[in-house]
């Protein structure tokens, strides 16, 4: 299928040179992608919070939900015990999924949730206009640190692999095509995907040309990603402060999903009722 | 005798519960409406619990502080409770571990004597009582046999040397003719009704009082083909419900003060986004943590004001469990009709105690919902005369953009000034259509002499003693069952001959009272009680008779 037909008469209000078109880009052409390989288009649910990044449920023609700042995670899972036919990717900002919802992320990582989450990793409140995030540098200044935070940034792939997560990766929106193929990955992969998308934010904190210099791709160190103590290891190279950059999927493994476990087949759209009398009985 | 009351009293750990509910099954089988009152505080071992087992010739849900039998595990059961025994009432008592006058029984070594664990203490009380009472013994086994899980031989064995032990006085019960009923608390009724309602999934984080609908539903929840999940927080819990919602499942989460206050964003989210999801609350005394494993009703006003933003809500409160089972079904039933949120507002009294349940399970069943008819584009928010879109849901040939932001009729974010009003006006005429809807319901019920001048009014469980004084002093009770869309009309209906009006709460402030006096109904007295403990019969009586 063509990209266009996931167009919708929204208009787009990301600021010039936003690394969100970039993210929005390749998320479409991994849906037309999978389309083309037999996925239903009618199948795939957008979630996302609040934040710049959250807009992006409006530009895209598929089902969404659009949910409130920090809570893509629960309605997700929600929506994927209802029906597990459905491809359910959560999109989120920094703020939102480190930030303001961060137990539901841990938690979605240890039940191992067939669900995606996609960090829009642009280490910022966009939307509330520049203050720090989890992920921001040790020294950022934002509006709410003018004089530099004092917080070490929290590392989202290292937490993510050892919560529980069963995919684990890292991308930038300067390079759509390992963004694209890593996104059909994740949808495809049965259990919980984490990708931390290293979006920059044109407006409050440019990062482009640092990733752009910096990032590398971990398969050129002939990286095992089905190695606990390795995806540990290269996801602890670099700590959100400077330095040479890993991208690339840091962890994979196969694991029952939560759903799949909690549900053991039972449909939670079936429209048969259950009779009751049998434990009435045993009250009397 | 024709009614009868019984106080069980031990520690925690001492099987005060299982005690309480093998007397209500034994009552049943005698053609009784048993009434179970529980009273623990909030830890697991030690402490004084008690519950109060009352046998009635008719359905009730409430219970006297004046009893005719003490069974006393421990010695605060006789200290604390001895005063309240009626004249000619006995006491059983451990005496091994207690010191009292009445039926003094080795309980403690008879446990010993068969190698069992001191909880069948109760069990050979049982026995004990049954005597006293004349019941055979065959009765006394099958109570046992049907409450009893493990051991039960053993069980029964203990029993009979209780039943063997030679009492002086005796009590004469007769025997009624009324069929045994199942017996279940007020969340069991919450929780089948649901079901019946095609409630496929129960969401909540464990909080007392509301925990036992979580509990009920996960130890069903193969037989009943449906998920009963416990996630991380009350947080989760409300938005993970809507999920469920949006993709076509009926769903509910159940809590108590604390954890409602943290689903607030969720409950105007439903608002917003047109979610149909049902809220159980379930009170206990705040503020904060409280007293938590206690009674009240002070959450009236947090309930019907719950959610920031103006937009339909629908709040309902039974009073006894056969009201328990059909609220929570029309509550389901409410929220897929008008596709907005719905609280159903209970407590501790009516979420613990156990009743008689009188209702029929092909009383409720899943009323359909407004579905889209497939033709044309989708659009998740068009507007429609009463308000109502119809629904898809994703995986159907439609796109469904469901959103917490104002959005136009595909459900995408505006700002516009007329796209806005349109949406605000489009919400706010659900209001008017289940007003109308609402019209030819029941949402009042009334009790007692329906031509006194004095009218008596309680909503939830407080009903359960208003109604009972209300039929023995020849005065009239009614109960709003409807708090939101409140039935003013149909309330002064009912008022319009009254002289006197007064209004009976489990809370410090009055808050039906204020409720009734901003929808301009004049309450000339209110009662209230706000220690935890439920309002009792004798309580209640003298309290109108003070005036
Ligand atoms: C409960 C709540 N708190 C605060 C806000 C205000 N708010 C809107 S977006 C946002 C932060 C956005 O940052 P991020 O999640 O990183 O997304 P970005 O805008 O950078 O894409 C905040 C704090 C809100 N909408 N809801
Ligand atoms: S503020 Fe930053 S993240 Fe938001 S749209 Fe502008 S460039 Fe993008």
């Amino acid at each position: 299928m063509k990209i266009d037909e996931l167009k919708t008469n929204a208009v787009n209000t990301w600021c010039p040179g936003c690394g969100n078109f970039g993210l929005e880009r390749a998320f479409k052409q991994a849906v037309a992608e999978l389309v083309d390989e037999g996925f239903n288009l009618n199948e795939f649910v957008m979630l996302s919070g609040i934040g710049c990044h959250a807009k992006i449920v409006d530009y895209i023609k598929l089902n969404s939900f659009y949910s409130l700042h920090g809570r893509t995670i629960p309605p997700a899972t929600g929506i994927k015990l209802a029906n597990q036919k459905l491809n359910v990717i959560s999109f989120a900002g920094d703020g939102d999924a480190l930030g303001e919802g961060l137990a539901h992320t841990i938690f979605a990582a240890k039940r191992n949730s067939n669900i995606t989450l996609i960090i829009h990793d642009n280490r910022i409140y966009g939307l509330t206009t520049g203050q720090f995030t989890p992920t921001s540098p040790k020294g950022f200044k934002g509006r709410s640190t003018p004089q530099g935070s004092v917080e070490d940034p929290m590392n989202p792939v290292e937490l993510m692999i050892a919560s529980g997560a069963t995919f684990v990766a890292r991308t930038f929106t300067g390079n759509i095509n390992q963004m694209k193929e890593i996104f059909k990955q994740a949808i495809k992969h049965k259990g919980f995907s984490f990708i931390d998308v290293l979006q920059p934010c044109f407006t409050y904190f440019n990062t482009f040309a640092v990733y752009q210099k910096d990032c590398y791709d971990i398969m050129e160190k002939k990286h095992d990603p089905s190695n606990f103590n390795q995806a540990i290891e290269r996801a602890r190279e670099w700590n959100y402060n400077g330095g040479p950059i890993p991208t690339g999927v840091f962890y994979k493994i196969d694991k029952p999903s939560f759903e799949e476990a909690e549900l053991k087949g039972k449909d939670l759209r079936s429209k048969d009722i259950a009779t009751i009398s049998d434990i009435l009985k045993t009250k009397i | 005798m024709n009614e009868l009351s019984i106080l069980i009293g031990g520690k925690a750990g001492d099987g005060v519960k299982l005690g309480a509910n093998i007397l209500a099954r034994l009552f049943n089988r005698l053609g009784y409406y048993p009434f179970v009152y529980e009273d623990y505080p909030s830890l697991i071992r030690g402490g004084h619990n008690f519950a109060i087992v009352r046998a009635a010739d008719k359905p009730v849900a409430a219970n006297y502080d004046q009893f005719d039998i003490l069974i006393a595990l421990n010695q605060e059961t006789v200290d604390k409770h001895k005063s309240n025994l009626n004249k000619g009432g006995i006491i059983i008592f451990d005496s091994d571990s207690v010191k009292a006058q009445g039926i003094g029984v080795p309980l403690t070594k008879i446990a010993q004597d068969n190698s069992l664990p001191l909880i069948v203490r109760n069990i050979i009380s049982f026995g004990v009582l049954a005597n006293v009472l004349n019941v055979d013994f065959k009765t006394v086994e099958d109570c046992i046999k049907s409450a009893v899980h493990k051991k039960i031989d053993e069980n029964i064995k203990v029993a009979k040397e209780g039943y063997s032990i030679k009492i002086g006085k005796k009590i004469n019960l007769s025997k009624l003719k009324n069929p045994a009923k199942p017996l279940i608390t007020g969340n069991d009724a919450i929780a089948f009704g649901a079901v019946k309602a095609g409630l496929k999934a129960l969401i909540a984080y464990p909080m007392t009082p509301a925990s036992s609908i979580l509990h009920t539903l996960a130890a069903y929840q193969d037989q009943l083909k449906i998920a009963a999940i416990h996630p991380e927080n009350e947080i989760a819990v409300a938005i993970m419900a809507e999920g469920l919602a949006y993709a076509g499942t009926r769903s509910m989460v159940a809590t108590s003060g604390g954890g409602f206050a943290l689903m607030t964003e969720a409950i105007s989210l439903a608002g917003q986004a047109e979610f149909p999801v049902v809220f159980i609350l379930s009170q206990r005394p705040g503020p904060a943590t409280g007293v938590p494993t206690y009674t009240s009703q002070g959450d009236l006003f947090f309930a019907l004001h719950a959610g920031h933003g103006e937009f339909l809500k629908i709040v309902l409160a039974p009073g006894n469990v056969d009201q328990a089972f059909q609220l929570s079904a029309d509550a389901l039933n409410l929220a897929w009709k008008f596709q907005t949120p719905v609280i159903l507002l209970t407590d501790k009294h009516l979420s613990e105690s156990t009743y008689a349940a009188n209702f029929k399970e092909s009383q409720v069943k899943p009323e359909l919902a407004n579905i889209w008819n497939k033709k044309g584009e989708y659009k998740r928010y068009s507007f429609a005369k009463d308000g109502v879109s119809p629904l898809a849901f994703p995986g159907d040939k439609a796109v469904v953009k469901a959103t917490s932001y104002e959005h136009d009729e595909f459900g995408i974010t505006t700002e516009d000034i007329d796209p806005i009003l349109n949406m605000v006006n489009k919400r706010l005429k659900k209001k008017e259509s289940i007003i109308k809807y609402l019209k030819n319901k029941e949402t009042v019920k009334v009790y007692g002499n329906k031509n006194s001048d004095t009218v008596l009014i309680a909503w939830g469980s407080t009903i359960g003693v208003v109604r009972e004084i209300s039929e023995e002093l020849n005065l009239k009770a009614i109960q709003p069952l409807f708090l939101e869309p409140f039935p003013t009309n149909k309330i002064n209906e009912q008022i319009k001959n009254a002289k006197k009006v007064i209004c009976i709460e489990v809370n410090a402030t009055g808050q039906l009272a204020s409720l009734l006096k901003n929808n301009g109904i004049d309450v000339d007295k209110v009662i209230l009680k706000f220690d935890g403990r439920p309002i009792t019969l004798n309580e209640l009586k003298n309290k109108l008779k003070a005036k």
